[in-house]
């Protein structure tokens, strides 16, 4: 009876451990070899033949056709550089430069990856459209009113992500972060 | 007390056995992935257009509303496949994609080189029954292995500024992915 309740007990303790780890991997996100700069973080490694099982996994889930690395470098940004997660309802900056790349396009997305509908209908910016000061850089208004040069509105949502893709870029698997890899900083204003 | 340790510490092990299987199960069991998604879309070894990412129903999620894009849902068991794209004004992508939507091979424009890119799929088995004669490796010919026989061609041409979008899909509109002829047999 003894053992009968202790591999019971077991197995319950096996179940939940179990399953909450893959929950919580799966809608966490995450996986092996994440290259981190700044508020932005990209999975190189997930765009190949050796991605891990945590990136199969959540490929799978979510259905979504990841960035392949001779196509591309997909940057994700949830937060902003002092870790505050990104509000609809307020200013945010986006500026600076980006690494070496023949294209890149910003992206604003719902959490769960859908376009936000906005009255521009203007869903990000590609690197030939944004307007850049004398010095190359830029700067890129996220806010949800009217904003003078590069607005992209964020459709007053409360929360959403931004995705930086470099396209043909040396930005890869072997990438480390450092100062040859510069990624814009994105900072919040006031909120209403 | 050392009984009640035991049995957390076989919970745990169990449980780390439990979680490592069903993450690797999981892309087995998935019936909402890409290929998935795209299988009522797109028939088999023909290039469909997509239609434009918009807001309200997003046929996969985080695609790029810059691009416009098309797939070739392809099955290699009755032969190898060839893949043309004319590349289009500034940027154009083809990865290819496992059955599990593992990308497995990209290449671009400036990496293939030339104004069409063409490329012939092919499984393992496929290769290495190619006749010695033929010299695989010369230059003009690209050949992609496959490592699964069913899987996903995803060609994407960026439109720069929106008012380039027509013209971007109107190159994509210009892929082909047909199988090719099954070579003789005879001659073996």
């Amino acid at each position: 009876m003894r053992l009968l309740t202790g591999s019971l007990l077991a197995f319950l303790i096996a179940t939940l451990v179990g399953l909450g780890a893959t929950y919580l991997a799966l809608t966490r996100g995450g996986a092996f070899g994440a290259l981190t700069i700044g508020s932005w973080t990209a999975f190189p490694k997930t765009g190949t033949i050796d991605a891990d099982p945590y990136a199969r996994a959540a490929i799978a889930r979510t259905g979504r056709l990841v960035t392949g690395v001779g196509d591309g470098v997909s940057f994700t940004a949830m937060r902003d550089d002092k870790g505050k997660p990104l509000d609809g309802r307020c200013d945010v900056t986006v500026s600076g430069i980006t690494p070496q790349a023949r294209f890149w396009t910003l992206t604003l997305y719902s959490t769960a990856g859908n376009l936000v509908a906005n009255s521009l209908n203007r869903p990000g910016f590609t690197s030939q459209e944004i307007v850049r000061r004398a010095d190359g850089t830029f700067e890129i208004a996220v806010t949800p009113r009217a904003h003078a040069g590069n607005w992209l509105p964020t459709g007053g949502i409360e929360r959403y992500v931004l995705v930086l893709r470099l396209y043909d870029t040396p930005v890869g698997v072997s990438t480390k972060a450092g100062r040859e890899v510069p990624m814009p900083a994105i900072t919040t204003g006031d909120c209403r | 007390m050392i009984r009640w340790l035991m049995i957390l510490l076989v919970g745990l092990v169990l449980g780390a056995i439990v979680h490592l299987s069903t993450i690797i199960l999981l892309p087995l069991t998935a019936t909402r992935d890409a290929y998935a998604r795209l299988t009522p879309l797109a028939p088999v070894n023909t290039m469909t257009v997509l239609a434009e990412s918009a807001p309200a129903d997003a046929l996969m999620p985080f695609m790029d509303p810059a691009f416009a894009n098309a797939v070739c849902r392809y099955d290699l068991s009755n032969g190898p496949l060839k893949f043309t794209a004319p590349v289009s004004i500034a940027y154009t992508s083809v990865t290819f994609y496992t059955r599990r939507d593992i990308a497995y091979y990209a290449i671009n424009d400036r990496a293939a080189g030339r104004r069409v890119i063409e490329l012939e799929l092919m499984t393992s088995d496929q290769r290495a029954e190619l006749p010695e004669d033929e010299d695989i490796t010369a230059a003009d010919r690209l050949i992609v292995e496959s490592p699964t026989t069913t899987g996903l061609i995803a060609l994407r041409a960026l439109a720069p500024e929106p008012g380039l979008m027509p013209t971007a899909r109107a190159a994509v509109q210009a892929a082909r992915c047909v199988a090719e002829p099954p070579q003789p047999q005879s001659s073996r």
